[in-house]
């Protein structure tokens, strides 16, 4: 069954080849050295919106390397603690801390839109993700190896607009991988994507993140797609962490086993305790 | 049976190199029509002159250097007047679509100003510049300022201010930012500004040029109705046609050119 989907979908194609996975574990490791994930410790978090409260006082600890899912129902605060933690926002009590001294580069965040510049080629999009780098030499030898990660090279000289949703969201991973960054943070990257290319997706983020050992927080309503991929699950209620969730099953995972449908369901079943609880649905 | 055999017929003589004439097809219909109806008396020559004496008339003015000098002396008037109040409409535009100072510091008086028909200013005008060549420049930069200065503030107002967060977020310093994302993320608005105002600089010059200038086609015109010379008449008002025409081809140009990225402009 998993064969014959990955046949038909374009996108899959392309990123599961066996051969294109390989040559960028070759250029990978050059630079393996250098990459490490950074932990993450967040102490009494509060952000309000005027009278509006979002998040009431988060503590969290995240190891360096650890993939982080993020799941709670809409209106939860989920994607303001991620711009909180990516620093597009300013908290209103508490801090966010990085295990050592962090560059601008080592944060990156990825969005439910692709946010491609239109009259910008693919490698020049790319390139934009190198930050203060943009001017150096090897930018654009930076940008092509960050497009082989996505499996796109070939797209190199092509505007956004001709591309599939699949493909611009591949262009825009590359983008936030091409500045080796230690923190990744994804809010709702494959809400957009249709079901095939997003199982697609869902595996060339996990081979990245393994590839890269950068850490990964990836906020999702998608409750199967965070227990396939994260090492934990928080699962946010009310501007709190109501369960932190450990997912030990080791990898990879196959979709649709007992274990992780077990798993689901039981996150879900909390997810939708809280929903007849307060009964606003 | 024979409409159904003539049809592959009809496919197969459309040549790629008549593509490109489809769009004359309709003016050359129209000039011959013309010619037929004044050859055939059908319309008196004191009413229309036929296509061929029009033609006449402009090949003598030629001759004389009249025409050419007159078509330029309007096409610099256009242009000057048009690079004036078109810098000055794109600075405003820009200044006011980044500051939020700027704004509401000129805005305002802006869009009063606006709404003045800025060819009820003529007898103004006059008053003040006689009818120098500055009357005219005056005018037509007036005329091009709000299209471009409209366009290019709006143009810059409604950039993707997810584009402008991801650059922010990329590290873009504020010189980047306007030049990678909001500049070109205005550009499509900024180029209907210039159409727009492209239109306004023919129909101001002339307009100007036939109420005062001793000099230009708009002059040329009004001295040949003084003398009863309709076919000199007619000849103008085919000139400012082709001069439109020439005007909105050349911004189609550079827009295709400078949206190549656009899917409007992609795959002709």
């Amino acid at each position: 069954m998993q064969e014959a989907l990955r046949f038909r979908a374009a996108d899959a194609a392309s990123v599961d080849r066996p051969d294109f996975v390989k040559h960028a574990r070759l250029l990978r490791r050059e630079a393996d050295a250098l990459l490490r994930g950074l932990s993450l410790t967040i102490r009494g978090l509060r952000k309000s919106f005027g009278d509006n409260e979002v998040l009431c006082g988060i503590d969290l600890h995240i190891p360096a390397g650890q993939f982080v899912a993020i799941v709670g129902r809409s209106g939860c605060g989920k994607s303001t603690l991620l711009r909180l933690i990516a620093g597009l926002e300013a908290a209103t009590a508490g801090t966010v801390g990085f295990g050592e001294e962090a560059r601008a580069e080592d944060i990156r965040m990825m969005f439910q839109e692709p946010r491609l510049l239109p009259w910008g080629r693919v490698l020049s999009n790319v390139e934009v993700g190198l930050g203060r780098d943009r001017a150096s030499p090897d930018a654009q030898a930076r940008a092509e190896r960050a497009l082989v990660e996505v499996g796109l090279t070939d797209k190199r000289e092509q505007w956004p607009a001709v591309l599939s949703g699949g493909q611009k969201q591949r262009v825009a991973l590359a983008r936030a991988l091409v500045s080796r960054p230690r923190v990744l943070a994804f809010d709702e990257p494959l809400g957009a994507l249709d079901a095939l290319t997003r199982i697609s997706m869902q595996r060339l983020l996990e081979r990245v993140w393994q590839d890269q050992a950068f850490t990964a927080i990836l906020v999702t309503h998608d409750v199967a797609e965070a227990v396939a991929l994260a090492d934990r699950v928080l699962v946010i209620e009310d501007g709190r962490i109501a369960h932190d969730i450990d997912v030990n099953i080791p990898r990879p995972r196959r979709r649709g086993s007992a274990e992780l449908g077990a798993l689901e369901g039981s996150i879900l079943k909390n997810l939708l305790q809280g929903t007849e609880d307060t009964s606003d649905l | 049976m024979s409409l159904i055999e003539s049809l592959p017929r009809v496919r197969s003589l459309r040549l790629p190199r008549a593509d490109g004439l489809i769009p004359w097809v309709v003016p050359s219909a129209i000039v011959l029509v013309w010619q037929l109806a004044c050859v055939t008396g059908f319309v008196s020559a004191r009413v229309l002159p036929a296509p061929s004496d029009v033609a006449l008339a402009g090949w003598k003015l030629l001759l004389s250097g009249e025409l050419a000098r007159n078509i330029w002396v309007s096409f610099w008037r256009a242009s000057t007047g048009f690079l004036i109040g078109g810098s000055i409409g794109f600075a405003f535009g820009l200044a006011n679509g980044l500051s939020q100072l700027s704004s509401r510091l000129t805005d305002t008086t802006l869009q009063m100003v606006r709404n003045i028909p800025h060819l009820a200013l003529i007898p103004l005008v006059i008053l003040w510049f006689g009818i120098d060549e500055s009357a005219k420049l005056f005018l037509v930069a007036l005329g091009v300022f709000f299209p471009i200065y409209l366009n290019t503030l709006h143009g810059i107002r409604t950039v993707d201010p997810q584009l402008i967060e991801m650059g922010r977020i990329y590290g873009m310093t504020d010189g980047e930012l306007f030049r990678r994302v909001i500049f070109p993320g205005a550009l499509p608005s900024i180029f209907v500004g210039l159409r727009f105002a492209l239109g306004i600089m023919w129909l101001t010059l002339i307009v100007a040029e036939t109420i005062a200038a001793s000099s230009g086609l708009g002059y040329m015109a009004m001295q040949a109705r003084e003398f009863m010379l309709i076919d000199v008449v007619v000849l103008s008002i085919l000139i400012y046609a082709l001069l439109g025409k020439l005007a909105d081809s050349a911004s189609r140009g550079l827009e295709r050119l400078t949206l190549s990225w656009h899917p409007a402009f992609q795959k002709h």
